[in-house]
């Protein structure tokens, strides 16, 4: 009997035993179909934590004020609030002492009220400089950018983060349009594009100033030349540490500060929030697997149940097939054929709704789910293996007896 | 016509034949060791009352079942030294057997089970609905090819079964009890069918209660209690 023949027995099988082939091709559909979403979803928040830690800026280093190991956070004689100023900012752009350092952003950051037309809005107003746009990665959708005219001459002007501008101006043209801050009024030159917002910050409602215009204007008195943060750029991804110890050594020697553990500003990486960040994400992924492989056993379970149930209930079908002159051959072929056309279809169908779901659920749960290639490969082949492991070893065993003995069976 | 009584070696031939049942701990010895030869071309109807072996014996001669004590020879070898392929070759090539309980799948239509042989013996595709209808007619069943064996009656069922035993054309038909079911019309119907198989030089064997379907064979073997009570040549046929 060829493989053809075998073929169309099988299916004729499958086909008149259309309720059981379905409920065992739904059983390894549900667990493909787990799988593929789970692992998917795993990956995609992985993916999702990733890309929104990114978009803080690449190869960034932040030096915040005080200290890693002193809760209290405050040392030195600058006021009560900031260790670091505009000094160190404009000491670590230097490309003698520190020729790792690409970029460097001073931030000054204080809550304050905007006011546009009749519309009051408070958010997070920061003065920086020119190079902040590249430091921190962002981009704008119209206008321009602070330049360094502005900042030298203390200009009236404010950059809009995309929500704050939606909050203020609504539909209208933004840029062009007058705000009150701190009673001054100050023009818009540009609108961010969106960023999204980390675990943080909403990094889409903010104003940006020039620093100077910040400092002098806004915050005044003691605390004109500190600054909240300052974000570096390396050079490049593997220059990344040589950048955190020319950072580091600078600002101990500029704060005059021997011993590094003493040091009353703190320099942490991106790299090491993503690694973080990712590493935890894995272990949710391998946890998802898990789980998402147990469910597909579990189905295995059921499909091996049908099966074990559809051989012995057909052992006497085994018997007249014998009786009537097939080998043993033929009779394991026959079976193998069918618990893989259940395997094959219960896993392609349990792809397919796997990888459909994959792309329609995102838009309503509002996390990517990504699709694994090997997820998919892996799954379909552990389908087609318990289908074909679980059918075809009773078959087998039925395919040994006598011929008569498998007939007389009830 | 072949002489049931020459004296060329025999297809079937058993030697000693015992069968013992064992279920468990429970023994029961349904063949004691009985002795038979049949020619080729011999048409020999096997008698006896219920439980008697009857059953037991055609198992054994359709490589069905196997003995326990003694020996089977078909064409003159041992079944005993062949492997399960050869068999199952024996089984589709040279036996049709029809089952005392027809035995068919209920899942496939008439013709579907009557073209089983068939697919196991390499047959085209074409050519088994073709030989399946055939057959099917042969035992007056020509309107019912597409009915599944539920469908049809008792009687019906079991013409299906004679006609899968016919389709392959084997050179010998076993049937145990073939027209246990049918009315006295289909019984001569399907033992004229046997007859003109017979007159062809198919080797018959077939096992029946009642004397009036014995009397069609040449050769009648009674069966009581496991062993063989008479081995009779019937008058009216070989005269
Ligand atoms: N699988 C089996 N296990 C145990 N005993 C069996 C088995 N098959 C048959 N027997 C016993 O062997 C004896 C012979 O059985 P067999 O089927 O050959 O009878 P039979 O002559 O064909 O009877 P009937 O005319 O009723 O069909 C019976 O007593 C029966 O109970
Ligand atoms: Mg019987």
């Amino acid at each position: 009997m060829s493989w053809l023949e075998s073929l169309r027995t099988s299916w004729s099988a499958v086909y008149s035993h259309a309720l059981r082939s379905a409920l065992t091709v739904l059983g390894i559909l549900i667990g493909i179909a787990a799988v593929i979403l789970t692992v998917g979803l795993g990956l995609g928040t992985q993916k999702d934590v990733s890309a929104q830690i990114s978009s803080l800026g690449s190869n960034l280093l932040i030096v915040a004020p005080g200290s890693s190991t002193d809760t209290a956070g405050v040392r030195g004689g600058f006021g009560s609030s900031s260790t670091l100023t505009i000094a160190d900012a404009e000491a670590l752009a230097s490309t003698v002492n520190a020729p790792d350092i690409s970029g460097v952003a001073a931030e000054k950051t204080t809550s304050l009220s905007l006011e546009a037309n009749d519309t009051n809005w408070t958010t997070s107003v920061t003065g920086t400089t020119t190079s902040w746009l590249d430091v921190r990665a962002r981009t704008l959708s119209t206008g321009e950018f602070i330049s360094a005219e502005d900042e030298e001459t203390s200009a009236a002007v404010v950059v809009l983060g995309s929500e704050t501008a939606d909050e203020l101006f609504g539909t209208q043209r933004v840029v062009g349009q007058s705000v009150v801050i701190s009673d001054k009024t100050f023009q818009v030159i540009g609108v961010l594009d969106s960023a999204g917002s980390d675990s943080s910050d909403n990094l889409d409602d903010l104003a940006i100033v020039p620093f100077s215009t910040a400092a002098s204007v806004l915050v005044g008195g003691t605390e004109s030349a500190a600054v909240s943060t300052i974000y570096l750029q390396a050079a490049s991804d593997g220059q990344l540490s040589a950048a955190y110890q020319e950072a580091e050594t600078l600002l101990l020697n500029l704060h005059s500060i021997t011993d590094s553990t003493a040091a009353d500003f703190t320099i942490s990486s991106q790299d090491a929030l993503v690694s973080t960040a990712t590493a935890v994400y894995e272990t949710l992924t391998i946890l998802l697997t898990g789980v998402a492989g147990l469910s597909l056993l579990v189905g295995g379970i059921g499909v091996m149940n049908i099966m074990l149930v559809s051989v012995s209930e057909r052992t006497r079908e085994i018997g007249l097939r014998k009786a009537l002159g097939a080998p043993p051959g033929a009779i394991r072929r026959q079976f193998l054929i069918e618990a893989a056309i259940l395997g094959l279809s219960g896993g392609l169908l349990g792809a397919i709704l796997g990888v459909t779901a994959a792309l329609v659920l995102p838009g309503v749960i509002g996390s990517s789910i990504v699709v694994s290639p090997a997820a998919v490969g892996l799954s379909i082949g552990v389908a087609i293996v318990i289908g074909v492991s679980f059918g075809v070893y009773p078959a087998t065993r039925a395919a040994r007896l006598a011929p008569i003995d498998a007939l007389r069976s009830e | 016509m072949i002489d049931p009584t020459t004296t060329d070696a025999p297809v079937i031939e058993l030697r000693g034949a015992g069968k013992t049942y064992r279920s468990g701990s429970i023994e029961f010895e349904a063949l004691k060791g009985i002795d038979l030869a049949i020619h080729a071309g011999e048409y020999v109807a096997i008698m006896g009352p219920s439980g008697s072996g009857k059953s037991t014996i055609m198992n054994v001669l359709g490589c069905l079942d196997t003995l326990t004590r003694g020996e089977y020879r078909l064409g003159g070898t041992d079944v005993n030294d062949l492997d399960e392929v050869e068999l199952a070759e024996i089984r589709n090539r040279q036996i049709g057997f029809v089952f005392q309980g027809f035995n068919l799948l209920s899942s496939l239509p008439a013709w579907r089970n009557v073209e089983l042989p068939l697919i196991y013996g390499g047959v085209p595709r074409h050519e088994r609905k073709l030989r399946a209808e055939q057959s099917l007619e042969r035992v007056g069943l020509g309107d019912r090819f597409d009915n599944r064996p539920g469908e049809l009656s008792g009687g019906q069922q079991q013409r299906v079964a004679v006609a899968r035993a016919l389709v392959g054309e084997p050179t010998m038909i076993l049937a145990d009890e073939p027209t246990g079911n049918l009315d006295s019309v289909s019984t001569q119907d399907v033992l004229a069918l046997f007859d003109e198989l017979h007159a062809r030089g198919r080797t018959i064997v077939l096992i029946t209660h009642e004397l009036e379907v014995a009397r069609r064979a040449a050769r009648v073997v009674w069966v009581r209690d496991g062993e063989i009570l008479r081995d009779e040549l019937n008058e009216d046929v070989a005269a």
